[in-house]
């Protein structure tokens, strides 16, 4: 017993022996080599030494290159030069393009007239109505700064039914050709079987591409534009929204990684495809390829397509879709696939595998905040990679993946027009987006540049930049009735607007047929009052972008609205909570009529709303400038004609910037009967066609949007103890719930 | 397995059983062992400081020390860049791998001295300080490896930061001769200064195989988007001279030109300008009588009135940085160091870390031919835009332009997004100066999107000890059509749980009910509040006046009408 107890203990204590002499031997070699190392100097392996000696600059102080550089040629020179050098395949705007037409007339678009016997396919036909409806259309090539063929160039695969054949000749024929200089060309397809090559099989000359699944070696930085490839269903406008209805959290879903698609067992983009078995696991990683394609696929089947083949026909494509964090988007025959959109709208994170593709809007969007940007060389570790991103960036990843499909991509009208805001930045590059309005909502499409170049003026970036909107408002009255008595409504509502302590100015707007009255007719106020005359006293020009509007808050205001000091100061409190919304009194509803097929308005009081009236109604600046240089004059001629509706363009037009509803604030009870036109009768809201066209408004406008809008809402915002059992002199906005 | 077993479950009772001469013994072996490892740990710590400094004065070694090389005439020349390469055709991936951190590994040659076969250098100045600075700040940082079977990338110590100071064709047979040169995969190279007259070529002309450039003066025919990385031309002045940060604002000048190599045509545009808007503008050259040298670095002069030069660009909103012969200017850094937004006049240039920075944000780009119409384009720039554009200004310079470490790192930043883009770094780290990234709000569900209401919502109830209110709680919660889910958390270690349907009685419960009343309490929270807030360093909450209701709140309608008719109703 005794010599087993000592034993143990020997061997105990041998082992903290050998514990010392290992921890000491795994110090003393790392020190030693340390010390080897700064004794013999000129080892390879050590860290770069602190000389001591003094060092040169690597610029001398009197070696300026101006003498060298003014006996040169001039600068002007210099730039034809370039301007004759660099073309074909290596031109950029600086040599191809020629910017002094945009210069004159602005960046303005025409399109060439379509010619008779000429097939235009659905999609090209659509990119063509885009821009003819789009506010860069102009019918007049003298002042077009870009010119879009009529002639079908989506298609320039030789096998395809839609190849448009003579193209070259065609097109060397155009009388403004012009060797393709300012000229924009749409391609989806280009080569065919076996090497698919990017050549479109005629002579662009200077012209600028706008392609799809176009490979970095080909795209001309800042020249050429990647587009989506897209099916011919893309709709044209409006489209689909994306899949993702919540988050959830965590955001893992059933599936880490999906791919069902076809593997090509000839030509190329085989290679990655082929390979993906290696990482299908039927778990969680499912990989699913079929050799089924063409009429005599059975004749090239290799060893694995049986059980491919099988294993594909197992699953359910859009079931994996719906159901995985992230989706594979491996190159097929050409680098971009219709993959990569399918994901993009089912919120199915992409997971790129096609090495050299030129991402879509790579130009303006920064792709590593919605897609997994992998390499086709590292497939096998494409599991660990995904696997090892944080839920906190896949939460982050995913909604991107539905701002981007929903601003650039859901409609061809989408990807067009973004197309051609690219190309407009570059051509006035002084008043262009910065990268964040592109990548965050709402998106570059709604951020018009021309407005300022200042984020902060925007009402959609007060958070990321952590600054808060200008504090008083300025109210816009629309007057339409001329001044007859001291007693009528406006007055007493621009005294009422005046004391508010957050009105910085009042402006009339004088819409009314009458002269303007004399200047002792107005009330004297606190704040400035200016009267501005409306130009041509319709409508729309309450929603101009005056430039006497110094403040961010407009408080919209028609003549013969009744408003008190205390609701004022209220709606604007609220409204700089929410900067990017309609904040405001009178609300309305829209709701889908299913016997006449139809979108009804209703000015019913209900439980829910999706329009706040701009009669009375606070809201960002911006929302002018957009109403008037984004909306269609169609739909802008439509309101001045009708002298109504003007509300709900407007509220279609935030709804779909925001994607959210306005929201609206309590207000005294006696509103509602003022605002349907018993106190004014000259007031329009008495016409019984009103509510009619009303009703036919919220169609043409659904229509030009594509889809509805408009969201509904349940919420009413109230001061906080409004109506609450406590001392009326507790509450702050008491005179709210005063009659 | 079974006599194992028998002696541990003995062990404890193993010392005090042994005679006293034992566990003399013993106990003096275990002291050994003890003071042994004590010793170990000691050694781990002091011979650490001991050699550093050994190190460092060791390290104290002359550049004169390193080893000469003799390139033989006849040694091979690298081929001339080649315009296609991208990251997927002419980097070899697979020598970064999978790492865990994210991170690639550099590693730097060590220092040769490369001559001809005359014993002439291939270098007028050999290493210059800055590019001497650029490879120990690398040295020292995270990316460095001294091991050169793991390094993914490869710096050869070769200086080629400016051009005019090489050999052309000297320097490239002695970049092919490094031992890992391998036709210049994964090799990067460091040039702020390249071509000479009189063409002045945009990219460095060195040939140099499939090597990555980080270049000083990129044109967009020159530069391989994707490949090549962007760099600023380092200005030594902003080490040399110190200037108080001047806070965002309007300034003397509007417009400030201090090149001093201005082609004369432009210089002409420039005095139009002057003339046009007088004051606002002004107009600076080099001083005509001081005599060249370091310190005629630091003046200028306008009409005989001499200015100190980079202080003088604090003074101005604008200052105009046009192109010299090359597109990259020195300037440009000083510039941004003063918090001047720099107006760029230089076609075609590939703004430095254009690849992450956006420059719209900090600078105006102006076409060199709309010169003339700087002025106007300037002017319609609103006031708040032009202050922001200069806190960014000074923020990039700080961040990326400050010292030869800056632009080394983020160049290895850049070139480490690509090849783990997934664990890029973001926009914002990118561009938000620290000041916005304290004050931003970034919300993680930044997506506009109203959920549908068919999941329902799951009712958290924490709860320590009041049974009878959590009972309460759960009847009236349940009675909710779209709660989905009931989670209680027991919060309380000393107890279980009530059984699930069983429903309990706690007398004591009741007593504590009324907690939110207690004054103590109330001094608690308050005190959470401010230890919070100090710990954030900011008062993250927000103060509204508003409050949220039902559409028909309160309204003199039908009740039988109302969505939600019970609320404000205790």
């Amino acid at each position: 017993m005794q010599a087993k107890k000592r034993y143990l203990i020997l061997l105990s204590a041998g082992a903290c022996v050998l514990l010392l002499s290992f921890l000491g031997g795994l110090q003393l070699p790392a020190a030693r080599s340390r010390q080897d190392r700064s004794r013999t100097g000129h080892r390879p392996d050590q860290p770069w030494p602190h000389f001591s000696d003094p060092l040169h600059p690597f610029v001398p102080w009197d070696h300026t290159d101006t003498e060298e550089y003014n006996v040169h040629v001039s600068p002007r020179q210099k730039r034809d030069v370039n301007t004759s050098v660099y073309k074909g395949r290596r031109c950029r705007m600086d040599s191809c393009f020629d910017f002094s037409v945009c210069q004159r007339t602005g960046f303005k678009v025409y399109v060439y007239p379509q010619q008779k016997g000429d097939k235009i396919s659905e999609s090209y036909q659509n990119i063509l109505a885009t821009i003819e409806g789009s506010r860069f259309y102009t019918s007049d090539p003298g002042q077009a700064c870009l010119f879009v063929l009529s002639l079908d160039t989506l298609d320039r695969d030789q096998l395809s039914p839609q190849y448009v054949h003579n193209l070259k000749t065609k097109v060397q024929n155009l009388p403004l050709w012009n060797d393709g200089r300012n000229h924009l060309i749409f391609n989806l397809y280009s080569g065919t079987w076996p090497d698919y090559t990017e050549d479109l099989g005629f002579d662009i000359g200077q012209a600028m591409l706008a392609k799809a699944s176009i490979s970095t070696e080909n795209f001309r930085p800042n020249f050429d534009v990647s587009i989506p490839l897209f099916s011919k269903e893309h709709p044209r406008t409006g489209g689909e929204r994306g899949f993702l209805r919540y988050n959830s959290i965590p955001p893992f879903r059933k599936y880490m990684l999906v791919f069902k698609g076809k593997r090509y067992l000839t030509g190329i983009g085989s290679d990655t495809r082929n390979a993906l078995y290696h990482v299908h696991n039927a778990e969680d990683v499912v990989l699913l390829t079929t050799c089924k394609h063409g009429k005599d696929w059975q004749k090239h089947k290799d060893a694995r397509c049986d059980k491919d083949n099988a294993e594909y026909d197992k699953y359910d494509y859009k079931e994996m879709l719906h159901n995985s964090t992230f989706c594979l988007v491996p190159r097929g025959r050409r680098l971009g696939s219709f993959r990569f959109l399918e994901a993009l709208q089912a919120a199915c994170v992409p997971v790129m595998l096609s090495n050299g593709w030129e991402l879509p809007f790579s130009e303006i969007i920064d792709w590593n905040t919605a897609a997994v940007i992998g390499d086709e060389r590292l497939l096998l570790q494409i599991p660990t990679t995904v696997r090892s991103i944080h839920q906190d960036k896949i939460l982050s990843l995913r909604q991107q993946t539905q701002f981007l499909w929903e601003a650039y991509f859901s409609s061809v009208e989408k990807i067009v027009l973004t197309t051609l805001e690219i190309i407009q930045d570059r051509v006035l590059e002084h008043s262009s987006r910065s990268s964040l309005m592109w990548n965050s909502h709402p998106g570059g499409l709604f951020a018009l540049p021309q407005y300022s170049g200042y984020l902060g003026d925007f009402p959609f970036f007060y958070a990321t930049l952590g600054i808060k909107p200008h504090p008083k408002f300025t109210a816009v009255i629309h007057a339409v009735s001329p001044l007859v008595s001291q007693s009528q409504p406006i007055l007493k509502l621009l005294v009422a607007v005046a004391k508010s302590q957050y009105c910085a100015q009042i402006i009339v707007l004088w819409n009314c047929d009458k002269a303007l009255p004399a200047k002792h007719r107005w009330p004297a106020t606190s704040v400035p009052v200016i009267v501005i005359e409306g130009e041509n006293k319709v409508m729309s020009s309450r929603f101009l972008p005056y430039e006497t509007i110094v403040t961010d808050a407009v408080l919209s205001l028609d003549e013969d609205t009744v408003l008190s000091t205390t609701e004022v100061d209220f709606a604007f409190t609220v409204w700089q909570s929410f900067p990017e919304r309609i904040v405001g009194y009178p609300a309305r509803s829209h709701f889908w009529d299913s016997n006449k097929e139809r979108w009804g308005y209703t000015s019913k009081w209900t439980n829910d709303y999706s329009m706040v009236l701009t009669g009375a109604a606070i809201y960002h600046r911006y929302y002018h400038y957009l109403y008037t240089n984004y909306l269609p004059s169609s739909l802008k001629n439509m309101v001045d004609q009708l002298a109504n509706c003007e509300d709900i363009l407007m509220n279609f037009l935030v709804s779909a910037v925001t994607k959210l509803p306005p929201i609206k604030v309590t207000q005294k009870k006696q509103y509602k009967e003022t605002m349907m036109g018993q106190s004014s009768r000259a007031s329009r809201w008495a016409d019984p066609d009103h509510f009619a066209q009303r009703q036919t408004c919220m169609n043409k406008f659904a229509s030009w949007f594509g889809a509805m809008p408009l969201v509904h809402s349940q919420m009413r915002l109230d001061p906080v103890l409004f109506k609450d059992q406590v001392s009326i002199l507790r509450k702050k906005y008491r005179d709210i719930e005063r009659l | 397995m079974y006599t194992s077993g028998k002696y541990s479950s003995r062990g404890p009772a193993l010392i005090p059983r042994m005679k006293t001469k034992h566990r003399i013994y013993y106990i003096t072996l275990f002291s050994v062992v003890l003071l042994g490892l004590i010793a170990t740990g000691m050694f781990q710590f002091w011979p650490h400081s001991i050699e550093s400094t050994a190190d460092w004065t060791l390290d104290k070694r002359s550049v004169h020390d390193a080893p000469l090389i003799r390139l033989p005439v006849s040694s091979p020349i690298p081929e001339r860049g080649d315009l296609s390469c991208r990251m997927h055709t002419c980097f070899d991936v697979y020598r970064c791998g999978y790492n865990p951190k994210n991170r690639i590994k550099v590693y730097i040659y060590p220092l040769q001295r490369f001559v001809d076969e005359l014993g002439v250098p291939i270098s007028s100045t050999g290493l210059s300080r800055e590019y001497n600075d650029l490879l120990s700040a690398i040295s020292d940082s995270d990316f460095y490896t001294d091991d050169i079977t793991r390094a993914c990338l490869f710096i050869p110590s070769i200086d080629v930061l400016n051009q005019n100071s090489l050999r052309i064709r000297e320097t490239a047979q002695a970049l092919a001769m490094l031992p890992r040169w391998d036709k210049g995969m994964n090799h990067l190279l460091f040039n702020m200064l390249p071509g000479g007259p009189p063409d002045y070529n945009t990219a460095l002309d060195v040939p140099r195989d499939r090597a990555l450039l980080a270049g000083g003066g990129f044109s967009t025919w020159t530069y391989r988007q994707g490949y090549d990385v962007s760099i600023p031309v380092y200005s030594p002045l902003s080490a040399d001279v110190e200037q108080p940060e001047k806070q965002p604002g309007p300034r003397r000048y509007f417009i400030l030109s201090s090149q001093t190599a201005i082609h004369r045509e432009y210089r002409a545009e420039l005095e139009r300008l002057k003339e046009e808007n007088g004051e606002a503008l002004l107009l600076l050259d080099k001083c005509s009588n001081l005599s060249q040298g370091a310190a005629s670095a630091r003046k200028r002069c306008y009409k005989g009135q001499v200015y100190d030069y980079p202080q003088i660009l604090q003074e101005s909103s604008f200052c105009v940085v046009l192109r010299g012969a090359r597109l990259g200017q020195a300037a440009l850094s000083d510039v941004l160091q003063a918090g001047c937004v720099p107006v760029i006049l230089a076609d075609s240039y590939i703004l430095p870390f254009s690849e992450v920075l956006d420059w719209k944000r900090a600078s105006v780009v102006i076409p060199e031919e709309k010169l003339s119409e700087m002025y106007t384009i300037l002017k319609s720039i609103p006031h708040r835009q032009v202050e922001e554009m200069q806190r960014q200004a000074h923020w990039f310079w700080e961040a990326y332009f400050s010292s030869m470490k800056a632009i080394g790192l983020t160049t290895l930043q850049i070139i480490n997004d690509r090849i783990y883009p997934y664990a890029a770094r973001t926009y914002e780290q990118w561009n938000n100066p620290p000041v916005v990234k304290w004050s931003s709000v970034n919300s993680p569900l930044f997506l506009p999107l109203i959920p549908p209401r068919a999941p329902g919502f799951t009712a958290v109830v924490l709860t320590y000890d009041r049974v009878e209110s959590l009972f309460r709680v759960i009847t009236e919660i349940s009675k909710v059509p779209s709660l989905a889910k009931l989670l209680v958390v027991w919060n309380n270690q000393n107890k279980s749980p009530p059984e699930g349907e069983k429903k309990f009685k706690c007398p004591e419960c009741t007593a504590i009910d009324g907690l939110s009343l207690d004054q103590t309490h109330m001094v608690e929270r308050s005190e959470c509040i401010n230890k919070f807030a100090s710990v954030f360093g900011t008062m993250p909450l927000k103060v509204v006046e508003h409050r949220a209701d039902p559409v028909l709140y309160k309204d003199d309608f039908p009740e039988k009408l109302k969505s939600f008719p019970n609320i404000g109703s205790l």
